[in-house]
């Protein structure tokens, strides 16, 4: 094939792929000049180039494209569905053009007269008071006189003003060139063997310690690591790329079915490797044709069902320890839960007992079973599960995972976790029970080393191991019983070795290690398939001593143990919905006091745990206390009054204590049990005062206190005396109760005159009633409206537009800052971090408020 | 690999080689061995099923080992007696199946392959393609896709 056409193919591409996206939006927003120009200026450029190719079929469909959207962009007619479909219909032809281009070297032959006699039509249509209605026959034989030679010239200093215009589109940078996917390839597998081979060359000159070798070693090694970055780079791919033909397709899609469907997609510019990207672009698409097609309800189910019409599909991919997570979530009907178990147990994949005593989150991943969305009645039925099994194999070939979560009325969420890239990372070799493992660097925090004459220490509450870091109560998890490779819970193990302190989503916990290596670059392999079931390693390696090793994966291990129900499979899926719930999972600390039935507080509210001498607990007015730091620490029993039952037998009475400032409260409890890493589900009203409901923690029923109301049992007074501020207004937007029951009394106790709201709609209708605050707190992530939005409304005019604003969310990364940032908001807390919050209101309400 | 007993006229297909596991004689078809090995380093894998024996580096490609033994239910090597591994390829992936020892590259008719007793341990049938007689001894004729059929993954 000629070069020149392989050329203009290449960038023809790219062009097409960003006009499917541009014509979708601007059918929403018709008066969109710089969308309509840009749309435009691609057709123009085809239509030029085409002409100096020689390309004639190609050139007549563009040229009448363009008449159109001349039209369009002269504002001489007006932008209608009608006129995008054939628009589109246009871009179709040109595509088949170009792909028989691209197999035979020369344009098919085919017709395109009614196409290009319905464009004609459609830009004379309403031509009432343009002299130029010239006859369409003349025009290719005019305009390509003109074109060839500016359109070279133009586009490379036309292309830098408009990139930042254009948000969504994939047009390449300015400054690049185009190098051949299997050169990148060939080069990823040489830098891999020379990172390999640079580890084992360190490792040698380490056992020498030669003076010689070690200066030219340590630049070539900087080198590799250098040279290893920029191949990465080279490979790297924003999402959005993969997104780019979707808002077409779901407009399709919306008009065949009659629906009313909004795409929404979040966090396009979030990269992965290409190689990566490819393999998921196809389950991707599959699964939103699914939620367009099967998972939103008709617009007349919806209107039935109290829903707006139009039905949201999302798309939000981003970074989390090491993976990219994709979300792909309808606010459509939820899966069929009854149907799914009555099909499985129909299929024999399981028995009626089995799926009876499943819960339904269990239940709903039976649809990506093989064989089991085949069958077209389950199809017809359920409603979904068109060919899961084939997306969650695809996706498990790249060591990815899929889950589901689904809420029957809410919608349907799937969650896609896949590895960043199958390349090099960083990862920190640690020693257990004999065996090394490789942790990446990325998930990792800090070292801790405990026992020993460094003083930390790791304590137990009951079983559970815990390490207090800086005043916080950082759960353990043992690694060696992780793995299974202690057999008896090792008292002496504990005395001496290092906690690993490692980050997942949100939250923290520490593994507990023997021995700490160094870190090396390692290459990831995924594991075979016949290991893909163990969830803690998320692939393996070989060191630069040519042992083999498995890498760890942190989420898989803080799944593991995390009390989800034993032998499942993972669940990373946010819930579809709001409703109570807390979509990142929650350190708990279970206890006993009072009846049989276990209690549960966020391990974060607890300051600290102490076991108190019974002699030490006195009696001031009737309520008993201790002293503690120079100050009365009042005592309140959870169970019946008075201490616990054994506490005089054991001679000590155990106490959560719950610090405010220099002052702290006691709540006397029977026994510790335990410390689990839970996604809470509340259920149950709040008619029993003290708690806010239960949860199943472990498979038992838990009662999740409400540490609200025990901070104001303690007295209202006695915390507020703490902050003698004036009283200051506070409004919190926060969609989840479970949140809101957090975040109001801690701002209450603080002094704070607190209004709490589900969400932006009800903020917005206090602002127009005329409600005054001093400052409000948001949640980042709400249906409808989220807290992007919500910000940039308030800050868009009306009474609040000064006011402070701090962001709430349970994700701390540097992205969710700058966005917060950039929508608006003055300050970004994340969840559960209760000092920051205040600390970030104090400072925000010190500051003279922005005009 | 031994290519001196590949006899002329005999399809390659047919060849197999032949190794010992807990004194049955069992046969790997020779288009699917990658390479037979002697005692390697193998790292255990936790939590992985009890067939696994581990992973291990073959030339910069990591190769997961498979103990015969455990597969077929036979009782555990004896301490210190040093397991062959022989490399095959499945799923695009390279596993090694530890056998005792490993014997001679043989022709074997398809003819002369006998149906699996009924009688045959379920976890042999599962992994068996036929019985063959050879020098008056039984040589199972082993389907190594069934035989890496494992874990989670079945």
């Amino acid at each position: 094939m000629d070069d020149l056409i392989a050329d203009f193919l290449t960038e023809t591409h790219e062009g097409l792929a960003a006009l499917d996206v541009a014509l979708v939006r601007l059918e929403k927003a018709p008066d969109d000049a710089p969308t309509v120009s840009e749309i435009f200026r691609v057709i123009h450029t085809i239509k030029g180039t085409c002409g100096f190719l020689g390309l004639s079929r190609l050139e007549k469909v563009a040229h009448a494209g363009e008449n159109v959207l001349g039209r369009y962009r002269d504002g001489t007619l007006k932008v209608t569905p009608d006129g995008i479909t054939l628009i589109l219909r246009a871009l179709d032809r040109i595509k088949a053009i170009i792909a028989g281009l691209e197999q035979t070297g020369t344009e098919p032959a085919g017709d395109d007269a009614a196409l290009i006699a319905a464009l004609d039509a459609a830009a004379e249509g309403s031509a009432d008071a343009t002299p130029a209605a010239e006859p369409t026959a003349e025009q290719p034989m005019e305009r390509p006189m003109e074109q060839p030679m500016e359109q070279p010239m133009e586009r490379p200093t036309e292309q830098p003003a408009e990139q930042p215009v254009q948000e969504a589109g994939g047009i390449a940078a300015p400054q690049s060139i185009r190098v051949s996917v299997e050169v990148l390839e060939d080069l990823m597998t040489l830098v891999s063997e020379l990172v390999l081979t640079r580890n084992q060359l360190m490792q040698v000159a380490r056992a020498r310690s030669d003076q010689a070798f070690s200066v030219p070693l340590q630049r070539l090694s900087h080198i590799t690591s250098d040279l290893q970055d920029g191949v990465m780079k080279t490979r790297m791919q924003p999402i959005g790329n993969a997104w780019a033909k979707l808002p077409r397709l779901v407009r399709e899609l919306a008009r065949e079915v009659s629906k009313k469907i909004d795409l929404e997609m979040r966090g396009e510019a979030t990269e992965l490797d290409r190689q990566v990207l490819e393999l998921i672009k196809d389950p991707l698409t599959h699964m939103v044709r699914n939620s367009a097609d099967h998972g939103l309800e008709s617009t007349e189910e919806r209107r039935r069902a109290g829903k707006s019409e139009t039905g949201r599909i999302m798309l939000n991919a981003y970074h989390e320890g090491g993976h990219i997570l994709i979300e792909i979530a309808d606010d459509g009907k939820g899966l069929n839960t009854a149907r799914i178990r009555e099909k499985a147990v129909t299929q024999g994949l399981a028995t009626e007992a089995e799926v009876a005593a499943m819960p339904d989150a269990e239940i709903h991943r039976f649809i990506f079973r093989a064989g089991f969305s085949t069958a077209a009645a389950v199809t017809a039925v359920s409603g979904r599960g068109v060919g899961m099994d084939v997306v969650k194999t695809n996706v498990e070939r790249i060591g990815g995972t899929i889950d589901v979560a689904s809420t029957t009325g809410r919608g349907t969420s799937f969650t896609i976790k896949i590895p960043l890239t199958l390349a090099i990372v960083s990862a920190l070799v640690v020693q257990v029970a004999g065996e090394r493992f490789a942790i990446p660097q990325i998930g990792v925090v800090e070292m801790v080393r405990v026992g020993g004459a460094s003083g930390a220490r790791i304590e137990r509450i009951k079983d559970a191991p815990v390490l207090r870091l800086r005043d916080r109560l950082l759960p353990l998890v043992s690694l060696a019983r992780v793995l299974g490779l202690e057999e008896e819970a090792r008292d002496a193990r504990d005395e001496s070795g290092f906690v690993v302190v490692t980050q997942v989503g949100a939250s923290l916990f520490g593994l507990i290690v023997d021995e700490l290596h160094d870190t090396e670059e390692i290459v990831v392999k995924p594991v075979p398939p016949i290991l893909r079931h163990i969830g803690v390693f998320s692939g393996n390696t070989i060191l630069g001593d040519g042992s083999v090793i498995m890498i760890l994966d942190p989420n898989g291990i803080a799944r593991a143990t995390g009390v989800t129900a034993p032998g499942t499979a993972t669940s990373t899926a946010e819930g579809a919905g709001g409703g109570m719930r807390s979509s990142e999972k929650t350190a708990m600390l279970l206890f006993r006091a009072g009846d049989a039935t276990p209690k549960a507080v966020p391990l974060g509210l607890v300051a600290r745990l102490d076991d108190l001498p019974v002699e030490q607990i006195e009696f001031s007015g009737g309520v008993p206390v201790v002293q503690y730091r120079g100050e009365l620490m009042p005592l309140l029993a959870i169970g019946q009054d008075g201490l616990s039952p054994d506490a005089a037998e054991r001679g000590r009475q155990t106490v959560l204590v719950f610090s405010e400032g220099s002052r702290s409260l006691g709540l006397m409890v029977d026994a510790i049990l335990d410390v689990v890493e839970e996604r809470l589900e509340i259920k149950g009203g709040q008619d029993r005062p003290g708690f806010l409901g239960s949860a199943v923690v472990g498979s038992k029923v838990t009662d999740v206190l409400d540490t609200a109301w025990w901070l104001r049992r303690s007295g209202t007074d006695w915390f507020g005396a703490a902050d003698a501020a004036p009283s200051r207004r506070l409004l919190v937007v926060e969609d989840s109760p479970f949140y809101r029951e957090l975040v109001v009394p801690t701002l209450s106790a603080a002094g704070y005159d607190v209004v709490a709201v589900a969400g932006p709609a009800e903020a917005l209708r206090l602002r127009d009633r005329g409600a005054v605050f001093d400052a409000i707190v948001s949640d980042i992530e709400m249906p409808g409206m989220d807290g992007f939005a919500f910000a940039r409304t308030v800050r868009d005019g009306g009474p609040w537009a000064g006011l402070p604003l701090v962001a709430l969310s349970g994700r701390g990364d540097a992205s969710a800052l700058h966005s917060a940032r950039e929508a608006g908001f003055t300050d970004f807390v994340t969840k559960h971090d209760r000092e920051s919050l205040l600390e970030s209101l104090r400072t925000c309400l010190a500051l003279p408020v922005a005009a | 690999m031994r290519s001196q007993s590949i006899q002329t006229g005999t399809a390659e297909a047919d060849l197999v080689l032949t190794i010992t596991v807990g004194g049955q004689t069992c046969g790997v078809p020779v288009l699917t061995v990658r390479d037979v090995l002697g005692t390697q380093s193998i790292t255990p894998i936790p939590l992985a099923s009890a067939e696994i024996e581990g992973a291990m580096n073959l030339r910069g490609r990591i190769v997961t080992a498979v103990d015969l033994r455990r597969r077929l239910g036979l009782p555990a090597r004896e301490k210190g007696a040093q397991p062959m591994s022989v490399v095959v390829e499945h799923g695009g992936e390279l596993y090694a199946m530890l056998a005792d020892a490993v014997g001679d590259v043989v022709p074997l008719q398809a003819a002369d392959r006998a149906a699996n007793p009924p009688t045959l341990d379920p976890l042999w049938r599962d992994v068996s393609r036929g019985v063959h007689q050879r020098d008056g001894q039984l040589l199972i004729l082993l389907d190594v896709d069934r035989v890496l059929t494992i874990g989670g993954d079945r």
